[in-house]
């Protein structure tokens, strides 16, 4: 065996890898496991430094630039509790194969594939574009006063809660030269379709027009002071806020806040590695010969790889676990 | 959950050789763990419920709901890596390895927090 690659790289040769099986002598393990386990602890270093990254961006947010509300609760449950499922599904897969009942084993399996499914599918056909096609300008502290009717900072600082600096909602029309003026020409048609009113567009060029959201719209109402369960329609109250009192303007994306920048990285890279487990999963769950063939001539093998794999999967739905309450709830 | 069934030395094939008895019993103590799996697994889909109702309830302030919900989620993580990741009676060598790594995570939000501490005179940060 003096070819390199058969060498070091049995992966791609037929070459016996040593305790897929059997316990190594000194770890006690099989030798997976212990890989498995490195790249977790890795892996909780990774996602240990955005969470921490998160957590120095929000203690040092000023009163009133961190966000609460702004995700869709239901939604966000709905997919914790498909990954929840699907955690159980991929337990129950490989006590399937360690019981050799191959066919459970293809059932939970695709049960699980198909949860990592909508999972992902849930996030980018519906939640993260519903945030694209939502529009927020922070105001100019020392303009606020000027638009009191729509931040309600009397009512906020006579409770004792943080100040509103931003307005939010659906942009209908854009100062001129804004890069989403395509958008609120969109969402303007829209919105008179909707409504039969065609006062979205005004004539001034430096104006941002914005379908506010419940919260803008009944800023002192002490309804909207904590955010609610079930995402409150946009109102068809109209906001026209000067394009020079305006500190920062955009939509839900990264460049919004450091809220979004962190809710997209750190859901972006669980979604990546959603996507990962998916393809995995697939590749163990398809005739491969690494994958169900594997049963025939090793069962055990197969058991272990899914464990392994199933190892990971619990790993992404633990992440989440923190993910959901962070940025959906608190 | 004994670790026992997850890593012990099977051999390929293992039902239909010589050691066909280790890989029956195998299978029957797993059976007979099935239904603690998917008692956990309600356990945590309830729990998600609670999370997500204690959010709407007023603990005072943010501060501490944000507490509330981090120890509830912190159980259910708990949950995850004992019982399905078997880490509950798993081989010392990856709890080894585990407690460095936790080790370094608590010295990373710690740095995190000494921010806020001001260590070094009239650097803290504190802007949005």
């Amino acid at each position: 065996m003096s070819n390199p690659i058969t060498k070091y790289l049995p992966f791609f040769t037929d070459a016996e890898v040593p305790h897929t099986v059997s316990a190594r002598p000194d770890t006690g393990l099989y030798s997976a496991k212990l890989g498995i386990w490195l790249f977790l602890a890795s892996e909780v270093m990774l996602f240990g430094g955005l969470f921490s990254a998160y957590i120095f961006l929000r203690l040092g947010a000023e009163p009133g630039y961190w966000p609460a509300g702004l995700l869709n609760v239901p939604v966000g449950t709905m997919n914790t509790a498909i990954l929840i499922v699907s955690s159980i599904t991929v337990v129950m897969a490989w006590a399937a194969l360690k019981m050799r009942q191959l066919g459970k084993y293809k059932l939970y399996m695709l049960v699980t594939i198909v949860c990592g499914l909508i999972f992902l599918t849930v996030k980018l056909s519906y939640e993260w574009p519903a945030k694209f096609n939502h529009f927020g300008v922070f105001i100019k502290k020392e303009e606020a006063s000027k638009y009191e009717e729509f931040l309600g900072n009397k009512h906020l600082k006579d409770t004792g809660q943080s100040p509103r600096w931003e307005i939010s909602g659906h942009l209908l029309d854009a100062p001129k030269g804004s890069h989403y003026a395509h958008q609120a020409e969109h969402n303007a048609e829209h919105f008179a379709h909707e409504t039969g009113r065609h006062d979205a567009v005004t004539p001034a060029e430096d104006d941002y027009v914005i379908q506010l959201d419940a919260v803008n719209a009944n800023p002192s109402d002490k309804e909207n002071d904590r955010p609610h369960f079930w995402p409150v329609p946009t109102s068809t109250k109209l906001a026209v806020i000067k394009a020079s009192d305006v500190e920062s303007a955009s939509v839900f994306a990264p460049r919004h806040s450091t809220y979004f920048a962190t809710y997209f990285l750190i859901t972006g890279l669980h979604g990546l590695h959603v996507l990962g487990g998916i393809i995995v999963f697939l590749y163990l769950w398809l005739p491969f010969r690494g994958g169900t063939q594997l049963y025939k001539t090793n069962p055990e093998h197969l058991a272990n790889r899914v464990e392994i794999a199933g190892l990971f999967w619990h790993f992404v739905d633990l992440v989440w676990i923190f993910v959901f309450p962070i940025f959906y709830l608190l | 959950m004994s670790a026992s069934h997850s890593h012990s030395p099977t051999p390929a094939g293992a039902a239909h050789d010589a050691h066909g008895h280790d890989q029956a019993a195998e299978a029957a103590h797993i059976a007979a763990h099935i239904g603690g799996y998917i008692k956990v697994g309600v356990g945590l889909l309830v729990l998600t419920g609670i999370t997500v109702g204690l959010s709407y309830v007023d603990f005072g302030s943010r501060q501490m709901n944000i507490i509330v919900g981090m120890i509830v989620a912190t159980i259910k993580a708990a949950m995850v890596a004992a019982i399905f990741m078997h880490l509950k009676g798993e081989k010392m060598t990856i709890w080894r390895f585990l407690i460095m790594t936790a080790i370094f995570v608590v010295g990373l939000f710690l740095l995190t927090l000494l921010t806020h501490s001001d260590p070094v005179s009239g650097t803290s940060y504190s802007t949005h």
